[in-house]
């Protein structure tokens, strides 16, 4: 520990941390457009710069380390004259076009700019109007909002390890796009959403389907399903000003019925139904001897990453679709026919924590027939902005349970969440399918926790099962190289795209930080135990769906509707 | 450039780093002209970089191009000198007659067109190169002729050949 004076008081810093990293742990709150907690500083928006006594220029202190007894200054008029000339610079050549903005009222420069008192035009820089990508289902860029400040071009090489962004070009003329400049359709884009989390502005956002769902509730001919993700009902509470780790299944049940909803289901019940598909299938090829170690498929960045990248992998991804496809297939088959409606006139909506998934139900392989499993995905977000399009005040309605027959889930459904739980519903199931009784103690610790990568072994009977959970691609990327290069032997993995899993998503309220994710994978922990129904296999709803409709896991009717195959994608990587 | 020529390029760069990159790309643009996506693509995987990294790094220098070449290649000198004698309506009356923007190539492949920063001829300015021969001290009317008579030689050779 060393001591600096900050503003003409003494604070403690780590010997070798950067100035940035003190200042923010004893409360000072200095701005930064570029800077991104755990990486690298990059330096590139000077937002953070500081006064240092002594020296001639301002430094920045995301990029500059402590020192002993030195004195800083962090809102001297010098500083605050600088940031605020960065502010007017960067504004020199941004549209203005707040109120048509997605980020109205949540953008970091909009909140800069009013912080820091601009009221007028100070420079007008020539204004470019580039042509705003809307090729992808999942994201859409506008560069003429972008600040240049790199957070989503770093996000994508460093924490994805796809790198389907860069700068391009030089000088004033510098466009983020990416390679060719194309489209982000046939870039390697796996549409995980992690630069729409990171971006400080309105450049780059998801591709909103609330047309189509507004539209489809006002058309009285069509039966309006929704189904919700189990990450959304731990985080929707974010964007109505409740604390980050609030539960409110019930309250957004209630709102979704409100907005007009015919049916509400909860995913998590197709997360039971995915995992009595997939610890079958596990458990069949670890007896059949079949392709090991299987791969967890539910997370559609990871298979379009495997289908670019890793494409000799393809034979390991679980052939089980994602639970939002199982759901939407089920929706359309079983529930239509129960329901005597025509799948052609029901409207299949669901509620994604995730961008990604707007472009896996937009996926050849995810309709039968010409009939879509799921139509429209809306993010966290978009559902937070249709609530409140809506006018209904989440906190006056009184909590309202899903309906039937999809309603009902068990815990560990609710765990597919965070990275981790699909294996630990997975182990749950498995262990009973293959010793014919429950795990001694459902909570399987190592599977818990923020960590990147996590390897443990399970005994499952006779069976030393070696697994893994990842996530964050790059971290996947490391894994199937060890695997690759013989040094890693595993059966079973599971792998998230994002960072933390899907309470991570990039369907998530904007601006969240790590602590609020820690705080929303604590909820499903705490909703898991606290439940009375903790394993998939006895959901009594999942047991009359294979009563009634499927027979048995990996029956063929399963086949037909709930598993799939992919293949490898020729994109320009 | 087939394969073969760029395996020759890549085969002098084994187990080349990303710093290579650029050594690299200038001995495929000597060799094609141009930067081709394809050669882009197979640069990437023998360097493990990914094409989006490449293609930042060949548009942050003017001396990359993505388009191949013209027969004849226009370079228009920008440099202090040519500014103040007047390259501006030099560039403007070649954009005009070739139809074209500065980094592009005509429809016909005739003509393509880049603007540098200084040749090094200021005694000549304003100056243009054509494939590298240098006309001097030109202004609009100049260079309208000059091209003309380019085309004029570009036929002229056709009709002998044929």
């Amino acid at each position: 520990m060393i001591k600096i004076e900050v503003d003409n008081k003494t604070i403690e810093a780590n010997q070798g941390e950067m100035i940035l990293d003190a200042l923010e742990r004893s409360g000072i709150t200095v701005p930064t457009l570029c800077h991104m907690k755990d990486k690298f500083p990059s330096g590139a928006c000077r937002m953070c710069m500081v006064e240092l006594d002594g020296a001639n220029g301002l430094i920045p202190s995301c990029a500059f380390p402590v020192r002993e007894g030195m004195k800083l200054k962090t809102h001297s008029p010098r500083v605050v004259r600088a940031r605020k000339t960065i502010i007017e610079l960067l504004l020199a050549d941004h549209p203005d076009d707040c109120l048509y903005c997605v980020r109205n009222g949540n953008c970091e420069l909009q909140t800069l700019s009013e912080e820091y008192g601009v009221r007028q035009r100070r420079f007008s820089g020539k204004k470019h109007a580039y042509n705003v990508d809307n090729s992808s289902m999942s994201i859409i860029r506008d560069p003429d909002k972008c600040i240049l400040c790199g957070r989503c071009v770093r996000v994508c090489e460093e924490t994805q390890g796809v790198a389907a962004l860069d700068f391009i070009g030089r000088g004033c003329d510098t466009v983020v796009g990416t390679a060719f400049n194309e489209g982000l359709n046939v870039s390697s884009c796996v549409n995980c959403g992690q630069c729409i989390m990171v971006c400080p502005t309105g450049a780059l956002r998801e591709n909103s389907s609330l047309k189509e769902v507004i539209d489809a509730l006002n058309d009285p001919e069509m039966t309006v399903v929704v189904q919700h993700a189990p990450a959304v009902s731990v985080t929707l509470a974010e964007e109505f000003n409740m604390k980050a780790g609030s539960d409110i299944c019930g309250l957004m049940t209630a709102a979704l019925r409100n907005l007009g909803f015919d049916r509400v289901f909860d995913t998590g019940f197709s997360a039971d139904l995915t995992i009595m598909e997939e610890a079958s299938e596990l458990a069949h090829r670890i007896k059949t001897g079949g392709v090991l170690p299987m791969m967890t498929s539910c997370s559609p960045g990871w298979i379009k990453y495997v289908e670019q990248y890793y494409p000799d992998f393809i034979d390991n991804l679980s052939t089980c679709k994602s639970p939002q496809q199982m759901m939407g297939a089920v929706i359309k088959s079983y529930f239509a026919e129960k329901q005597g409606i025509d799948p052609r006139k029901i409207f299949s909506v669901s509620v994604m924590p995730c961008t990604a998934k707007k472009f896996e139900a937009d996926r050849a392989e995810m309709s039968d027939d010409g009939i879509t499993d799921v139509d429209a995905v809306l993010t966290t977000r978009e559902l937070a902005r249709l609530i409140r399009l809506y006018g209904i005040d989440i906190n006056k309605l009184e909590p309202e349970t899903a309906d039937t027959p999809f309603g009902k889930r068990s815990s560990a459904g609710k765990l597919f969440a965070a990275t981790g739980g699909v294996m630990e519903a997975a182990a749950r199931t498995a262990h009973y399918l293959l010793t014919g009784k429950e795990l001694a103690d459902l909570k399987i610790k190592p599977l818990r926790g923020m960590k990147g990568i996590k390897e443990a072994q399970l005994k499952i009977g006779d069976l030393e099962v070696k697994i893994a959970v990842v996530s964050g691609l790059e971290n996947a990327k490391n894994l199937l190289e060890e695997i690759k290069a013989g040094r890693k032997e595993f059966h079973f993995i599971e792998v998230m795209t994002c960072p933390g899993g899907c309470i991570n998503g990039g369907g998530q309220p904007y601006n969240t930080d790590m602590d609020a994710v820690r705080e929303r994978m604590q909820a499903l922990y705490n909703i898991d135990r606290d439940a009375p129904l903790r394993v998939s296999h006895k959901n009594s709803d999942i047991q009359s769906l294979y009563d009634d409709y499927l027979k048995e896991p990996l029956s063929e009717k399963s086949h037909h509707l709930l598993h799939t195959h992919y293949h490898k994608r020729d994109t320009i990587i | 450039m087939n394969n073969t020529d760029l395996q020759v390029i890549l085969d002098k760069y084994p187990d080349a780093q990303r710093d290579s990159l650029i050594p690299i790309l200038q001995d495929i643009q000597e060799v094609q002209g141009y930067l081709s996506r394809e050669n882009v693509i197979e640069v990437g995987k023998h360097l493990k970089l990914p094409a989006s990294k490449i293609y930042g790094v060949a548009t942050f220098y003017n001396q990359f191009t993505f388009l191949p070449q013209g027969e004849y290649h226009v370079q228009v000198c920008r440099g202090t000198a040519c500014h103040v004698k007047g390259s501006a309506a030099v560039l403007d009356a070649i954009e005009r007659e070739l139809n074209i923007k500065a980094g592009q190539t005509t429809k016909d492949k005739l003509f393509s067109l880049e603007v540098v920063a200084c040749i090094g001829a200021c005694g000549l300015a304003p100056v243009i190169s054509v494939n590298g021969e240098f006309h001097a001290g030109v202004n609009g009317d100049k260079v309208r002729k000059i091209l003309k008579n380019y085309r004029k030689n570009h036929q002229e050779v056709k009709i002998t050949n044929e």
